[in-house]
């Protein structure tokens, strides 16, 4: 049982992966990006056509897919959500769903309905693992991934608190009007937010590719993952994202368990229970979820 | 050449004309106050100088530099700073983080973090906590230091003394009077007309989004001003000027 | 902005929106009799295009006039298949199944209601994704359903294909004109009033006494009934239950389709929305792929560069309303004031 906790953990350190851009899309812009899962797969079907292709590793390929996807989120930014965001808070949603069909269909045009997998192309890391303790296996990729969602969450709350330009996208969430008042380019940090976040896709796109198969369709699973993590961590804290990973993976850990279908029943459950209790308990009627985690 | 001129502005929001056809100028090391009942316009005007608003109509020139199309973002870097009504500080923030923000235009100059801490000695206890969770005298001192962080060549005050105790006033006040006699050009929002008109060089009164009064501080009376504060209308809105 | 010279007349219609009533009334009694004409394979596709009707109209009930917008409502077409398959294996008439299908969908979606409207935005648009997922798997448990094998409406069979196919149009008429009729009466009565002041502002309709949530959640239960009767139509048409096609995301693509295409937030529109989407489908269906990536790319062009749709456009333009749901003020004389505001006035009343 030990053993099954430990992997839930770890998975959750890639649910963490997928949630932090979307949570810090939305406590920058206050847009949740329904096409933020269709990205991360259109970003794990790049790299698997480096590494089938022209043979590149996707741990290589990342170099060059990363900036691609901070230039995706630039030009999202300011071609789309910008424009869209003008027309009130229920547009972008209109927008970007609208985008993720888009991209899906795009993706089952270009590379059919298979199922791929990154795991051929990353050598003996797919399936090695260590032996810990108590005779524990823990595969060698699951913790590169956790280890990788600690210091992706690490260095963007040191970039956020640390930086001009941290402090410029935090001061553009919280009031934009103002952030133009004392100098800050609004329109420039919400671009720089997108691209920040487009970026943690990538390499979200980039395990998705790497721990499991996926395929054109795939994006919308992973957005409810993402959604699922950042409510329950309570969005616009980073360190919330991964306790809510967490929770998530180990929810579904259980619920495979009980059921064999139970490992998507148990996560969507839990979320439901986090968001009963929290909306229960907060008393302050519709005030929104990922905000109410910000102020806490 | 004046500092500012502002060019028969008006501002609208949606159908309300807030600001109905002003022009004054400003010259460089002026002090000029703006007074008048609530809702006479004042603080669209401020706004529209600082760019936070499109004007409808008229320009707003900067050393005679059409500023109209110029977001409020590069009007920062070009020397214009404004201390917002209510002090809109990011209150997620530290202090210090709020002063330096104020730095982002990046325009040259002497103000510093230290420099404003040892204007406003109260804030340096302050530093690192969040303005959130600062008294209003805190708060006003800190939205002044940001606004001084971008080095200004012009500095808007919105109602800095609105909701402070008269002794922070005092406060506040005394640095003002150290920041005008150094040279800086100020542009004023005040409802306390004695302070005002002690304050400033020039005072103009503000009656439903016009300029009902224009003068000299020195030489208008009183009186002059209660007449234009409240224009031809009888109702008072309860702050009348002791 | 100052008084009119002249007194304001305050119209309900138009001479146009009575000649449109007219019109309708006759366009239904033609709908009620055309299978006499039609083809097995026309039949089959109007009544298609009734049901994508009812789907345009309900989601457009709930974004367009209630402000929520969400990309689960798949959740209630899967369940009121699903209610009906169940319903009809207990014994019930399956053509009684459908529709006592789509009330138990609307008895679900009330305790849904005191949870989910207290989400906003995006949360309660992805929520209700979540929902409709977990729906999806928990419908897979059951036996009858056989997981993703699917079951069909088996005792949909009795019936001879001709009088099946007739029925089924015919009750897909007659369930897309009543919930038409159901959503206009409520536009028009006092509840629109609250309706239309929510969509504007909701802040400002709950600050003047609006009852903002018990009428959100008569609009989300209305919502939920509708598109359960649309689900289980839809079973009737094919007999199959598949739960992957019926919970599946596409069927809230076509409905942010057809309203976004049509015009949010009016009544026309969302019609409009579903005769276009239905000649799209008509026509490139079969292009498979890249239909649906047409879809979506139409979908974003119109959220960004005419977010108020085909009809939002044409009535902002020419001031037309067939069915009006509001009331409009038409200023006798152009008052004095020195703005537009006269013109402004008209437009926003319009609106309203």
């Amino acid at each position: 049982m030990s053993n099954q906790i430990i992997q839930g953990i770890l998975l959750g350190g890639y649910y963490a992966l997928i949630a932090c851009g979307l949570s810090f899309m939305f406590s920058v812009m206050r847009i949740i990006n329904l096409a933020h899962g269709s990205l991360a797969v259109l970003a794990a079907y790049a790299l698997w056509l480096l590494a089938s292709r022209f043979h590149v590793s996707p741990f290589v390929g990342l170099l060059i897919v990363l900036p691609l996807m901070a230039a995706i989120g630039w030009a999202l930014q300011r071609f789309l959500l910008e424009r869209s965001a003008r027309g009130g808070a229920l547009l972008p949603i209109l927008t970007t769903f609208g985008l993720a069909i888009v991209i899906d269909n795009l993706l089952f045009e270009q590379f059919g309905a298979d199922t791929r997998s990154l795991a051929p192309y990353i050598g003996s890391l797919s399936y090695d693992s260590w032996e810990w303790p108590g005779s524990i296996y823990v595969g060698k990729l699951a913790v590169v991934m956790f280890a990788t969602a600690i210091v992706l969450l690490g260095g963007l709350q040191l970039f956020l608190t640390h930086t001009r330009l941290g402090r410029s996208i935090r001061a553009t969430s919280e009031d934009p009007d103002t952030a133009g008042l004392v100098g800050v380019d609004a329109r420039r940090a919400n671009a720089i937010a997108a691209a920040i976040a487009m970026v943690t896709v990538g390499l979200a796109g980039a395990f998705l590719g790497m721990r499991a198969t996926f395929d054109p369709y795939a994006g919308a699973p992973q957005l409810l993952f993402a959604f699922e993590a950042a409510v329950i961590g309570g969005a616009g804290s980073l360190w919330g994202t991964l306790i809510g990973g967490i929770v998530l993976a180990l929810a579904q850990t259980l619920g495979a368990q009980v059921h064999p279908q139970g490992f998507l029943i148990g996560g969507h459950a839990v979320f439901l229970v986090v968001l009963f209790v929290r909306l229960s308990a907060s008393g302050l009627g519709p005030r929104g979820l990922l905000r109410l985690g910000k102020t806490s | 050449m004046s500092l500012l001129s502002v060019e028969n502005l008006v501002v609208r929001h949606g159908l309300l004309q807030a600001v109905r056809g002003v022009s004054f100028t400003i010259e460089r090391g002026e002090t000029l106050a703006l007074v008048g009942a609530n809702g006479a316009g004042k603080t669209t005007l401020l706004r529209a100088i600082a760019g936070a608003h499109q004007p409808a109509a008229g320009r707003v020139l900067l050393d005679g530099a059409d500023l109209t199309s110029v977001p409020s973002h590069r009007r920062v870097g070009m020397g214009v700073a404004l201390v917002p009504e209510g002090r809109r500080l990011f209150v997620q923030m530290t202090v210090e983080e709020n002063l330096l923000l104020g730095r982002t235009a990046g325009r040259p100059g002497d103000w510093s973090v230290d420099k404003v801490l040892d204007m406003f000695p109260n804030l340096k206890p302050r530093r690192h906590a969040k303005t959130g969770h600062l008294s209003g005298g805190e708060q006003q001192a800190t939205a002044i230091g940001r606004a001084l962080m971008s080095n200004p060549e012009l500095l808007l005050l919105d109602e800095v003394s609105l909701g402070l105790s008269p002794l922070i006033v005092d406060r506040v006040y005394a640095a003002l009077q150290g920041l005008i006699a150094s040279g800086t050009t100020i542009i004023l929002v005040e409802q306390d007309l004695n302070r005002a008109l002690a304050v400033s060089g020039r005072v103009i009164c503000m009656l439903e989004g016009r300029v009902a009064l224009e003068g000299a501080s020195k030489e208008v009376s009183r009186d002059e001003v209660t007449k234009a504060y409240f224009g031809l209308h009888r109702k008072s809105t309860g702050s009348v000027p002791a | 902005m100052s008084a009119p010279a002249t007194m304001p007349v305050i119209e309900r219609g138009t001479a146009t929106s009575r000649t449109a009533a007219m019109a309708v009334a006759v366009i239904i009694a033609l709908l009620a009799i055309a299978p006499q004409f039609l083809s097995a394979g026309a039949v089959d596709r109007m009544t298609a295009l009734f049901i994508y009707v009812i789907l345009a109209a309900m989601w457009n009930a709930l974004a367009g006039f209630g402000g929520l917008v969400s990309v689960g409502q798949q959740v209630f077409f899967g369940l009121g298949a699903y209610f009906a398959i169940r319903l009809a294996d207990a014994g019930l008439n399956p053509f009684l199944a459908l529709f006592a299908s789509g009330f138990v969908v609307g008895v679900v979606s009330i305790p849904l209601s005191l949870f989910m409207l207290r989400l906003r935005n995006g949360e309660f648009a992805i929520g209700m994704w979540v929902i409709a997922a977990l729906t999806h798997l928990l419908v897979n448990l059951d036996r009858l359903v056989q997981g993703e094998t699917g079951t069909s409406l088996i005792s949909l069979n009795v019936y001879d294909a001709g009088t099946r196919r007739a029925t089924i149009y015919w009750l897909a008429l007659a369930s897309m004109t009543a919930l038409l009729a159901i959503l206009f009466g409520l536009l028009r009565g006092s509840t629109g009033a609250a309706i239309r002041a929510i969509r504007d502002n909701e802040d400002a309709a709950a600050s003047v006494g609006v009852r903002v949530t018990g009428t959100k959640r008569l609009l989300f239960v209305l919502a939920a009934f509708g598109i359960g009767i649309a689900g289980a139509l839809w079973l009737a048409t094919s007999i199959t239950f598949q739960p992957k096609t019926y919970f599946n995301v596409q069927w809230t693509a076509y409905m942010i389709f057809m309203v976004l295409v049509g015009g949010i937030g009016t009544f026309e529109g969302a019609i409009l929305g579903a005769l276009v989407f239905f000649l799209i489908e008509t026509w490139f269906g079969g292009t498979g792929v890249w239909y649906l990536v047409g879809l979506g790319a139409t979908a974003v062009v119109f959220s960004l560069f005419l977010p108020r749709g085909l009809w939002g456009t044409i009535e902002e333009r020419f001031g037309l309303r067939l069915l009006p749901v509001g009331y409009r003020v038409r200023l006798a004389a152009a008052s004095a004031d020195d703005d537009a505001t006269p013109q402004q006035t008209t437009k926003h009343q319009e609106k309203a």
